[in-house]
């Protein structure tokens, strides 16, 4: 559809890559960034540029959201890559990594590109795969690395599960290095792990869910820091979430290993006392920490330590939810949630506004080498019109995602998504 | 029913409406209300003492019971506490009935409540289960054990036998033995017991503890003649035997010679002091049948008779609570 080109004017322009926070004017033409203009307007426009007046609210690259599940293959009653793409476009989420973990797993060439021709046909967001590590993510014999790179996956990972064997997850890491593709593992010592429904402590203790405690992550961690030190590979901690595991990922950081760690947005806007009566929204893996972990998962985001910040995207149908908790399923819905989620933090003037935004775009597009996450001229265009400062209430019933598991349901929240670009398609509009 | 057992309308005058719709944790008690149901409890003893012992103050109601867990001892008690208040008592065992097959406890809870129990009482594995029933159904729900979480119902029956017992609570010294981190008797006792001003000491080794169940209030021990040293009263905890072979202890023997409850260790207690266990026990793995079956010490055979009587007043607290609704 050759679309009028569309002139966003009297925005404020949020672009990470060149950290730049300001008043700013863009021009979109056939699906590119035809023209940014910081601080000035833009030039003379032609009559048939369909011009929008943002009124003061900000404009942003489509976010880069590198940990999607959805339930295709396998699940489609839980999501579908059509109905993610819809939450995605609503949350302003412009590029989706999904996770290999569906039905069959994606553990070969074939699934990765079953997946990736799905979501062209969609036409909706950008949407990248995953594919897993290790053959049905069992962790115990690797999968066609290579052969999925050349299918198009960006990087690989066992996603919520760990891989135990040491040696399999050190030729792992060395044989992805030589295809040069990034390995992501979640870091939980899965013995201590195991049957555990909450973070061990005095409030799990209380309610008398198992748990487990926070330095199961920290131990793992420890390993596989161990290991990408000595195979030399590309390593993306999938989500660090206490404050002993920081840590242990500081030290790595400071010898210079080429390491990067993600944190969720549920890890940084809920602690463990939110669980309060057996709330199974708040049941995620991994699982709600103390007030004192998430503290120092924020600072370390706030100190570009943790440089992704991921939605965690989980959905989970009632059926699987409404269970006594510990036979709940965990995970959480967030696409929908992301960016107001994320933007409570520029409220609280807590982080500055241009260093949260690269978090969920420009850090995550360049760890994975895709064409995405900054506003240049010539670039994709992808962008976000938002309203920071609308107030919102998440209603968790009105959420376009096939599951609505939010524990973020009645939360007051600021940061309205107003519209949406792909390639200059509009995917999304209030 | 000739005459009308002897003091019953003394009891009767002590029935109260119950606050709440549900009986769901100790935390959701307070003083005035425990005290309440402990004095009515105590004149449920004295009818259950006598020949006639059915009572007409649930007559028209149901009860169900509710047991996803086996329990013979405190379903019967339920049973028994319901039927001696005049109501209608049905037993569903879901594990050996159609109902469960593939239905989640919602489902379950839903088809039930759609008979119109006035009274459901809940044992589940899980941790929360019986609150999460409590948030679908009409009726009031019983907490009879969630998993790990609580079994409020045996913290009154105990709270009654100590009463009974020593003739007062605060200032009592209790000692609760074993297997505190599996124990829903314990969380449930630990809670009430602090309301009503006892000193609670947990004793157990390090792997049977919750972590920080130092912050609950109360003193933590890992060796027994400490821990009971001077306690008015020592509650041993049952210890699943499955546990104790090298998984959360090394063995049985082992687990009796530093924890189990004999005699020499006893000695440690105040000189006064009553044995406490909430059933079913393991003779000679956490309690040595000599101190079991004393008498002059053991308050055992007391707990199981306060259970009923316990029940009963929460029963009989809950439908005051309908006919005023």
């Amino acid at each position: 559809m050759p679309a009028r080109p569309l002139a966003f004017v009297n925005t404020r322009l949020v672009d990470p890559a060149s950290g730049y926070d300001g008043p700013g004017a863009v021009l979109v033409a056939d699906g590119v960034v035809a023209e940014v203009a910081k601080g000035s307007g833009l030039g003379a426009l032609s009559p048939d540029v369909e011009v929008v007046d943002a009124a003061g609210a900000a404009l942003l690259p489509g976010l880069v959201d590198i940990r999607v599940k959805t339930g295709e293959p396998g699940a489609e009653p839980k999501e579908t890559l059509k109905s993610a793409g819809l939450a995605a476009a609503r949350g302003g989420v412009t590029s989706i990594v999904v996770q290999p973990d569906t039905h069959p797993v994606a553990d070969d060439p074939a699934v990765v590109d079953f997946i990736l021709r799905r979501a062209r046909g969609i036409q909706l967001v950008h949407v990248y795969a995953a594919g897993a590590a290790t053959k049905g993510t069992e962790g115990e014999r690797m999968a066609e690395i290579g052969l999925m790179r050349e299918a198009g996956c960006v990087y690989v990972t066992d996603a919520d599960r760990p891989i135990a064997n040491s040696k399999v997850f050190q030729r792992v890491l060395s044989y992805a290095k030589a295809f040069g593709v990034p390995v992501a593992h979640r870091p939980a010592d899965p013995w201590l792990s195991k049957g555990a429904a909450a973070t061990t402590g005095e409030f799990a203790a209380r309610l008398g869910l198992p748990g487990v405690p926070a330095i199961a992550e920290k131990i793992m961690l420890e390993r596989d820091l161990a290991l990408a030190e000595a195979t030399g590979a590309s390593l993306i901690v999938d989500q660090i979430t206490t404050a002993a595991a920081l840590e242990s990922f500081r030290r790595a950081r400071d010898k210079g290993l080429p390491v990067v760690a993600t944190t969720s947005i549920n890890h940084l806007s809920f602690n463990e006392i939110d669980i309060g009566d057996y709330r199974t929204f708040c049941k995620l893996d991994p699982p709600l920490r103390h007030e004192d972990d998430r503290q120092a998962v924020i600072e370390a985001v706030a100190a570009g330590l943790i440089p992704i910040v991921v939605s965690a995207h989980a959905p989970a149908p009632a059926e699987d939810k409404r269970l006594p908790y510990d036979e709940a399923v965990p995970g959480a819905v967030g696409l929908e949630t992301l960016l107001p989620a994320l933007l409570a933090f520029h409220h609280e003037g807590r982080i500055a506004l241009v260093d949260l935004i690269r978090a969920v775009t420009t850090a995550p597009a360049e760890l994975l080498g895709l064409p995405a996450g900054r506003i240049v001229q010539g670039g994709p265009a992808d962008l976000v019109l938002c309203d920071l400062d609308a107030p919102i209430v998440i209603d968790a019933d009105k959420l376009v995602s096939k599951s609505k598991n939010s524990p973020f349901d009645g939360r007051r929240l600021q940061g309205k998504v107003l519209r949406t670009l792909v390639e200059g398609r509009t995917v999304y509009a209030v | 029913m000739s005459a009308a057992p002897t003091g019953l309308n003394e009891v009767l005058g002590r029935t109260f409406p119950f606050p709440k719709r549900h009986f769901l944790s100790v935390l959701d008690l307070n003083e005035v209300e425990v005290a309440g149901l402990l004095d009515l409890a105590d004149g449920f003893v004295s009818l259950n003492r006598q020949t006639s012992k059915k009572l007409d103050l649930l007559k028209g109601r149901t009860l169900m019971n509710l047991f996803f867990e086996n329990s013979t001892r405190t379903q019967s008690s339920f049973e028994l506490a319901g039927k001696r208040l005049g109501a209608d008592v049905v037993n569903m065992s879901p594990r050996s009935s159609s109902i469960s097959k593939g239905e989640t406890l919602i489902d379950t809870a839903v088809t039930l409540n759609a008979m119109q129990p006035d009274l459901l009482v809940v044992r589940h594995a899980s941790s929360g289960a019986a609150s999460l029933l409590s948030q679908k159904v009409t009726c009031s729900v019983i907490n009879a054990g969630d998993g790990q979480h609580e079994h409020p119902t045996q913290a009154l029956l105990d709270a009654l036998s100590m009463r009974r017992a020593f003739g007062y609570l605060a200032g009592l010294k209790v000692a609760i033995c074993g297997d505190v981190l599996h124990s829903r008797v314990a969380r449930s006792n630990v809670g009430m017991l602090q309301m009503l001003g006892a000193h609670v000491r947990l004793v157990g080794p390090p792997t049977l503890m919750p972590a920080q169940a130092d912050r609950w209030g109360v003193e933590v021990f890992h060796h027994m003649r400490e821990g009971i040293a001077g306690c008015d009263v020592v509650m041993m905890l049952r210890l699943q035997l499955e546990r104790m072979d090298g998984v959360m202890a090394p063995s049985q023997r082992e687990y009796f010679r530093y924890y189990g409850l004999d005699r020499e260790k006893l000695a440690r207690a105040a000189p006064h002091v009553r044995v406490m266990h909430p059933g079913p026990m393991n003779r000679g793995v956490e309690i040595d049948s000599d101190v079991a079956d004393d008498l002059s010490v053991s308050l055992i055979q007391d707990q199981v008779e306060m259970g009923v009587a316990a029940r009963m007043a929460v029963l009989a607290a809950l439908a005051a609570r309908l006919e005023e609704a």
